[in-house]
């Protein structure tokens, strides 16, 4: 057992205890909390998989962007402070059913995939950010994608604006 | 290699030897001085805060037209310690219905977002402490975990003031950050690398000289991100009581303090690194220890630009703050951006005609976007006095320029 | 992997100091609590009411925008980094990306999502 995989243990008990926690604990906001905590915990799985790259991008934009967005959404919509709804609705043994059965199924198939029980080799110079810039840029490589990417983030950006503003008007 | 040429690869070198001497295993000798360096890294730069804070008290009172502190020690330089004496022993005063989690991790949080920068800076030619392959992004998503930081200070207290002060700061935070990222693109764009190490080292011209208008927005963005006058709206007084850290005393008031003190010391080592060479200067390649000595001296002028502008400006209300961040710096930032792309591309050799035409390229940006903001200013003027125009009056009278008689 | 093991490190003791500080700090004040001490702040009066506080959509709308130049100047930074090996054309079809971006600014700047109410 050497220092890589006691790492890969404690990051991954962490990430799914505290993805237990988003969906269980009574206050909304602890819940966003423990999803940043959760993300972090990703973004160290990203590390131990040579991938430095994508952990830095995984901390600067969820836990940086997208969690202060959610804690933003959460303030919006609720008086935050004092705020203790019901944890279950009345559907969840199916729910619970469903899950487990889900998993099942992921866990069957992903075992008959072929190369899903080597052990993964990590190449270091993969995750390398000049080689995405360069996939980026070639006509032949992703830069179709890239350029329909800002297509597809103007669109998000004029959609979120339009209904913001639409409902700001229609409050006032 | 000789102890005087370059003492700490030197000192490296020799404690590994004495560790493997002893028997420790390598990769066990090599963690045990990781560790080692990390603390007196650590703390290092948290007392090297002491030297901070009474650099700043005294400069601003010199420009204030009095002495800074002046009773304790010659030319009051014990004064941060005895203030941090005091603070050290002052009670924890916890308010009602505190989430305690939140509440007392937000300081903490504060300073070890600001802290873990120093791991990535590359001090010497040999003494980096961690030589990441994507520094740049590194250090912006750190900033990410002190706006976390701030909002769990905010939510901690139960106060809504200090909830809405922590809301108004992250929207400043997140309004700066945008005009900072996209200055960041052109030195690595220039240097063809996201390391620091890398940025540093290839920098035979500092890039301020390349590309003045990317480290002019960079500059500004970071001082709106420490929240440095003029952007401390959210500290001011009369607005939100002393903003999202109301409801903490003693020394977790002062661990905000430090972290905003080093926070301004950080991002002035990070324009030196950036924007001025780093460690680069007479004689820094031999004597690597002289490189810390010229990296250290041109944070020291920043910092010192930092202070003279905390103590000279006004400061800005919320919304010219938000207008002066997506309305000029961001189309700024974004020019600087497609300028350096298109002229560095177009003349790909490395020489006088790269370094003059992105220079004319840059003060011509700079001159467009102080047209506009004069072109800006007088139709402002004229908005608000309406009458001016029509009655005779020129739009200098209402600046209180030249004069002109009535009709 | 040595220089993110420092980093790990690094992380570890940036929390543990001031951690320390503040417990040393706790350890050596006095203890005191009273009710008027432990009250929350509202400016020297008594607080009526729960402690909530009513939001404003502009926040949102703000972090929004910050998100989508966020991803932006994300999706640059692999370009920029890979730009001395790139061709002009490489060069014109990021700077393509840009300009729709801007185009963006200039919507949102127009239809008032940038003013702070």
């Amino acid at each position: 057992m050497n220092a890589a995989q006691v790492i890969f243990i404690l990051a991954a008990a962490i990430t799914l205890f505290s993805a237990l926690m988003v969906v269980s604990v009574r206050r909304m906001m602890h819940a966003a909390l423990w999803l940043i905590v959760t993300l972090l915990g990703v973004a160290v799985l990203f590390v131990l998989l040579q991938a430095g790259f994508f952990a830095v991008v995984q901390v600067l934009f969820y836990v940086g962007a997208i969690a202060i967005l959610i804690i933003f959404a959460v303030m919006l919509t609720r008086q935050v402070m004092s705020e203790k709804a019901p944890q279950l609705n009345r559907g969840w043994v199916a729910g619970l059913g469903v899950s487990a059965g889900l998993m099942v199924i992921l866990a069957l198939v992903l075992r008959n995939f072929p190369g899903s029980t080597a052990t993964a080799v990590a190449d270091p110079s993969a995750g390398n950010a000049v080689a995405l810039g360069l996939a980026f840029s070639d006509p032949s490589g992703f830069a179709i994608p890239f350029e329909v990417a800002s297509i597809l983030l103007v669109a998000a950006l004029i959609g979120t604006i339009y209904i913001a503003l639409e409902r700001k008007g229609g409050e006032q | 290699m000789d102890f005087w040429t370059d003492p700490y690869l030197f000192l490296v070198n020799w404690l590994q030897e004495l560790l493997v001497g002893w028997g420790v295993p390598a990769a066990t000798s090599a963690f045990l001085l990781m560790l080692t360096g990390a603390f007196i890294l650590a703390m290092g730069a948290m007392l090297f805060v002491l030297g901070l804070i009474w650099f700043e008290r005294k400069i601003a009172g010199r420009f204030q037209d009095r002495f800074g502190p002046n009773r304790i020690g010659p030319w009051g330089i014990i004064q941060p310690l005895a203030d941090m004496l005091k603070i050290f022993t002052k009670e924890h005063i916890t308010p009602d219905g505190v989430d305690l989690v939140p509440y007392n991790l937000g300081p903490v949080l504060s300073v070890a977002a600001v802290l873990a920068v120093w791991a990535v800076l590359p001090f010497t030619l040999s003494l980096v402490g961690a030589d990441l392959d994507v520094s740049v992004l590194y250090v912006v998503a750190i900033g990410g975990l002190g706006e976390i930081a701030v909002v769990l200070s905010g939510w901690g207290s139960n106060n809504k003031y200090a909830l809405l002060a922590a809301f108004r700061s992250v929207a400043q935070l997140l309004s700066y950050e945008v005009p900072l990222v996209i200055a960041l693109l052109v030195p690595v764009m220039l240097s063809g690398s996201l390391s620091l190490n890398d940025i540093v080292r290839g920098q035979t011209l500092p890039y301020v000289i390349l590309a003045p208008v990317a480290a002019f927005v960079f500059f500004l963005t970071s001082i709106a991100e420490v929240g440095r006058s003029p952007f401390d709206l959210t500290e001011a007084e009369s607005e939100l009581v002393a903003g999202f850290n109301i409801e903490y005393s003693g020394l977790k008031f002062g661990m905000f303090y430090v972290a905003d003190f080093l926070h301004a010391f950080t991002i002035s080592l990070l324009f030196a690194v950036l924007f001025l060479g780093g460690w680069q200067g007479p004689y820094a390649v031999q004597y690597p220890m002289l490189g810390l000595l010229w990296f250290f001296l041109k944070a020291g002028v920043v910092y010192f630009i930092g202070v003279w502008m905390r103590v000279s400006f006004p400061r800005f209300r919320i919304d010219q703050m938000m207008a002066i961040s997506w309305k000029l710096l961001t189309p700024l930032a974004i020019a600087a951006v497609i300028l350096t792309a298109l002229i560095a591309k177009l003349i790909p050799t490395d020489g006088i005609l790269r370094t003059g035409s992105l220079l004319a390229a840059n003060l011509l940006l700079a001159g467009c976007a102080m047209l506009a903001l004069i072109l800006n200013r007088k139709k402002k003027i004229l908005k608000e006095f309406p009458l001016s125009a029509a009655s005779g009056f020129s739009v200098k009278d209402v600046t209180g320029k030249t004069q002109r008689s009535a009709q | 992997m040595t220089a993110w093991t420092y980093i790990g490190i690094f992380l570890a003791i940036a929390l543990a100091l001031p951690a320390a500080a503040i417990f040393i700090s706790w350890l050596l004040g006095p203890k005191k609590p009273d009710p008027i001490k432990r009250s929350v702040y509202e400016c020297g009066i008594e607080t009526v009411g729960d402690t909530w506080v009513q939001f404003k959509a502009q926040y949102y709308i703000f972090g929004l925008v910050f998100l989508v130049f966020d991803v932006e100047t994300v999706f640059l930074f692999p370009w920029a980094a890979a730009y001395n090996q790139l061709t002009l054309f490489m060069v014109l079809e990021a700077i393509l990306f840009i300009l729709i971006l801007v185009a963006g600014l200039l919507y949102a700047w127009r239809k008032g999502a940038l003013e702070w109410v």
